[in-house]
C-alpha cells in the first residue's frame, strides 16, 4: 500500500486546490484512491531496471501554493508560435492567445474555466496508470485544457513552457483536444533550475476522426531534478498522431507514452532522441495499442549513452484480434560511449492477429569500429571521428522534427553535451 | 631528404589470432607505382588494412616507416596526416555523416584552409566524371560499387597525400570510370610525386599507370618480384604455374 509512506500527501493539501466543485471531486476521489493504489516497485515489469526504490516519497510535499516570482523563460526563440503557455510549478501562470488561434476559436484556459472540464480527465486513458499518474489528479493544481475547433487548421505551433524552481512534488497536467479534421502541432518544453523537485506531469490528447495531431517535448530539466511523465494519446478514425520526444537533462527521468490507436486507419509516430551523460538516467516506456483495423505506428527510438549514464527503452506493441491489415515498427539504437554507460533495451510484440506487418529491431553498441577506423583514416582526430558518427546518428532524428526551433534546441544540446565530452577527453590526455 | 620512402620491413600481421602476413618488405619512393597481385584470401586487404591501422589487424612483428617516420606507433588519423592514404576495396558507409564535413575536419586538424574544401571536391568531382549530386549523400551511403570507387579518388585528390595504397581502385569500375581514375592517379605520381601502391588483379589499370615494379603476395609474402612483363605472364600461366608449384 502506498499512502504509508505518503504522509507529507495529506487529503488537506489536495482539498485547499482551489478549482469549482468536479475538479475538487476528481481531487477527492483521486486522493480516496492512494489507498489502494500500489506502489510501484522495481519488481514489477514496467518498473523494472528504473530508480523509483531511490525515490523517498515520504519526505515530499506537493506544491500547494501558487508561486509568486516568475523565472525568466526559454521560449524568445518560438518568434512564430500561435500561442504560448507558461506553467510554473504546475500552475497556470500566462496564457497569450495569437490573432491566428484566437479567431479560429481556439480554446486555452484552465480546466477549472470550463463547465464540462471534467471529461477531459481520462479522455484518452480512462484511469491513472500509478501512483503518479493518481497524485496528478489529486494534487494538480491548475490543469490546463486546449480544444482545437473542427476543421481547424493551426500553422504555427502552440508553445507550453512548464518550468519548475520549487524542491517540492510537482504536478502539471495538459489535456488536449483536437476535434474532428483539425491539425496542430504543440511544442512542450520542460525545464527546472537547480532544484531537487520531483514532477509527474500528465499528457492527454484525444485526436478526432482525420485530425492532424504532433506533440514536440523538449526535455530540458536541471540535473537534480526527477521526473515520472505519462503521456497518452487516443487517435480516433484515420487521425494521426505524432510525438517527438528530446530527452536531455534531468537525473533521472521516466517518459511513459501510450498510443491508443482506436479508429480505423489511425496512425501514431514516436521519434526519440536521448543523451545521457554523468550519471543520468533516462528512462522511457512505450505502449503502442492497435485496437482498430489498418491502423499504423512507426517507432524510432535513438540514444547515446555517455560517462556512467543509463537509459532503459521498453516498448510493447500489442495488436488486437481486431486490428487487420495492422503495420508496426518499432526501433531502438543505442550508442554505448563509455565502459560505464548501460542501455537496456526491451522491444516487445504482443500479436493477437495473423493479418499484420510488424517489425522491431533493438541494439546497444559501441560507436562502430569500422564506420570510426574509415573517418580517421581520412585523417580526422578520433573525437572529432565520433562527434561526427554521433551527429550522423542523432540527424535522422533531429531532421524528423516537425518544428524547426525544437530541430534546434536538441541539435544545441547535443553539440553542448558533444562539447563537454570533447573537453573531458582533452582534460584527460593532458 | 634523404630518407623519403614508404618502408615496410618484415611485416607481420594477425587477424582474431591467425597469422595472415609472415613478414612483407616493400619499399617505395616518391613517384613510384608499385603493384601487389595474389590469390584471393593471399592478404592484400590485410596488409592495406595493417598500413592504415584498423583496430582488427594486429601487427605482431615488423616496421613501417614513412619518409623515415614509425608510423605503426601512431593512430590511423595520424598516419593519415602523415601523408598516408587508403582506397578501401570496400569503403565503408557511415550514414548521416557528409563528405564534405568529414575533408573539413581532416584539412582542420590538417591546419589547412577549410574553405576551399567545397570547390577542390566539385574539380575533383569533374575530373573523373563524379556526378555532383553524389556529393551530398552521406558518406557511400546508396552509392553503387564503381561509384564508391570514384568517391576514394576524390578524397585522395582533396587530401593529397604523400603515399596512396589502392585496394582494387579498379573492382566496379566501368570502363570510362577506370580510365578517368587511373589517368588521375598517374596525374598524382607525376605532378605530385605520389607513390603508390595498387593491389590489383587486372592488366587493364596498368595501362595507365606505368608500374615500376610487380610483387606476387602468397601465403602472407611476397613470393616474386619483377618488372611491369610480369604482369602479361601472369595472365598467360596463373598464379600457380607462376610461382612453381
Ligand atoms: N576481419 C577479418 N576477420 C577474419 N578473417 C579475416 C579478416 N580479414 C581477413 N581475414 C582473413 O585473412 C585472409 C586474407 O584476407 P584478405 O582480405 O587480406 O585477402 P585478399 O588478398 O585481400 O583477398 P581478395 O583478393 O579476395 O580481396 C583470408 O583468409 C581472410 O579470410
Ligand atoms: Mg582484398
Amino acid at each position: 500500500m502506498a499512502s504509508s509512506n505518503l504522509e507529507g500527501f495529506t487529503a488537506d493539501i489536495s482539498k485547499s486546490l482551489s478549482g469549482p466543485n468536479w475538479l475538487s471531486e476528481i481531487r477527492n476521489k483521486a486522493h480516496s484512491d492512494l489507498d489502494q493504489v500500489e506502489a510501484p516497485d522495481t519488481e514489477e515489469e514496467v518498473w523494472r531496471y528504473s530508480r523509483v526504490n531511490e525515490l523517498k516519497l515520504s519526505e515530499l510535499t506537493p506544491s500547494s501554493k501558487r508561486p509568486e516570482n516568475l523565472t525568466s523563460l526559454p521560449i524568445e526563440r518560438f518568434s512564430s508560435s500561435s500561442a504560448t503557455v507558461v506553467l510554473q510549478d504546475g500552475w497556470i501562470s500566462d496564457i497569450t492567445i495569437g490573432k491566428e488561434a484566437e479567431e479560429a476559436g481556439v480554446i486555452i484556459c484552465p480546466a477549472g474555466d470550463l463547465e464540462d472540464g471534467a471529461k477531459y480527465f481520462g479522455a484518452a486513458l480512462e484511469k491513472p496508470v500509478d501512483l503518479f499518474g493518481y497524485l496528478n489528479r489529486a494534487f494538480g493544481p491548475e490543469p490546463l485544457v486546449v480544444v482545437v475547433p473542427q476543421g481547424t487548421v493551426i500553422k504555427d505551433p502552440i508553445v507550453i513552457v512548464s518550468l519548475t524552481d520549487t524542491n517540492e512534488a510537482v504536478f502539471p497536467r495538459i489535456m488536449i483536444h483536437c476535434e474532428d479534421n483539425s491539425e496542430v502541432k504543440v511544442v512542450e518544453i520542460q525545464t527546472s533550475s537547480n532544484v531537487e523537485a520531483v514532477i509527474s506531469p500528465v499528457l492527454e490528447v484525444t485526436v478526432g476522426q482525420a485530425a492532424r495531431y504532433s506533440h514536440c517535448v523538449v526535455q530540458n530539466l536541471g540535473a537534480e531534478t526527477w521526473q515520472f511523465a505519462h503521456q497518452a494519446v487516443d487517435a480516433g478514425k484515420d487521425a494521426s498522431a505524432e510525438f517527438y520526444i528530446a530527452g536531455i537533462g534531468g537525473e533521472y527521468v521516466r517518459t511513459r507514452t501510450d498510443c491508443r490507436l482506436t479508429g480505423r486507419g489511425a496512425f501514431s509516430r514516436i521519434n526519440a532522441a536521448y543523451f545521457g551523460e554523468d550519471d543520468q538516467t533516462l528512462d522511457f516506456r512505450t505502449f503502442q495499442d492497435h485496437i482498430s483495423s489498418d491502423t499504423t505506428s512507426d517507432l524510432l527510438f535513438k540514444g547515446a549513452l555517455a560517462d556512467s549514464s543509463r537509459s532503459i527503452y521498453s516498448g510493447l506493441t500489442k495488436i488486437r484480434p481486431e486490428a487487420s491489415r495492422t503495420r508496426a515498427n518499432q526501433t531502438n539504437r543505442n550508442i554505448k560511449l563509455d565502459p560505464e554507460a548501460w542501455a537496456e533495451s526491451i522491444p516487445n510484440l504482443e500479436i493477437e492477429n495473423n493479418d499484420v506487418v510488424c517489425s522491431h529491431a533493438s541494439t546497444v553498441s559501441p560507436v562502430d569500429e569500422n564506420e570510426l577506423f574509415y573517418i580517421e583514416s581520412r585523417g580526422v582526430p578520433t573525437s572529432v571521428a565520433e562527434r561526427l558518427i554521433l551527429e550522423g546518428f542523432f540527424n535522422e532524428i533531429i531532421s524528423s522534427f516537425p518544428v524547426q526551433e525544437v530541430s534546434a534546441i536538441l541539435q544545441e544540446a547535443i553539440v553542448g553535451k558533444l562539447d563537454r565530452r570533447t573537453l573531458n577527453q582533452s582534460e584527460q590526455q593532458l | 631528404m634523404t630518407n623519403s620512402s614508404l618502408v615496410i620491413k618484415n611485416l607481420h600481421v594477425s587477424v582474431s589470432g591467425k597469422p595472415i602476413l609472415k613478414g612483407v618488405n616493400l619499399e617505395i619512393l616518391p613517384g613510384e607505382v608499385h603493384v601487389v597481385m595474389g590469390p584471393n584470401g593471399s592478404g592484400k586487404s590485410t596488409l592495406s588494412y595493417a598500413l592504415m591501422g584498423h583496430p582488427e589487424y594486429e601487427v605482431t612483428e615488423g616496421e613501417v616507416t614513412l619518409d623515415g617516420k614509425d608510423i605503426l606507433a601512431l593512430p590511423s588519423w595520424q598516419r593519415a596526416q602523415a601523408g598516408l592514404f587508403l582506397c578501401l576495396q570496400h569503403p565503408i558507409e557511415v550514414p548521416g555523416v557528409t563528405l564534405e564535413s568529414v575533408l573539413t575536419e581532416s584539412a582542420r586538424a590538417a591546419g589547412r584552409e577549410t574553405s576551399t574544401i567545397k570547390k577542390q571536391m566539385l574539380e575533383e568531382a569533374e575530373s573523373i566524371g563524379f556526378e555532383e549530386k553524389f556529393l551530398e549523400r552521406p558518406m557511400n551511403v546508396d552509392l553503387s560499387g564503381g561509384e564508391k570507387k570514384r568517391n576514394e579518388t576524390l578524397q585522395l585528390g582533396v587530401l593529397g597525400a604523400r603515399y596512396a595504397v589502392l585496394d582494387e581502385i579498379d573492382s566496379g569500375l566501368d570502363v570510362d570510370a577506370l580510365a578517368a581514375v587511373s589517368q588521375r592517379i598517374q596525374g598524382f605520381t607525376h605532378d605530385q610525386n605520389l607513390g603508390v601502391l595498387a593491389i590489383t588483379h587486372f592488366s587493364r589499370l596498368l595501362e595507365v599507370l606505368e608500374p615500376d615494379k610487380i610483387h606476387i603476395l602468397n601465403d602472407g609474402c611476397i613470393q616474386l618480384t619483377g618488372g611491369p612483363e610480369l604482369v602479361n605472364q601472369l595472365e598467360e600461366e596463373g598464379y600457380q604455374v607462376l610461382l612453381g608449384n
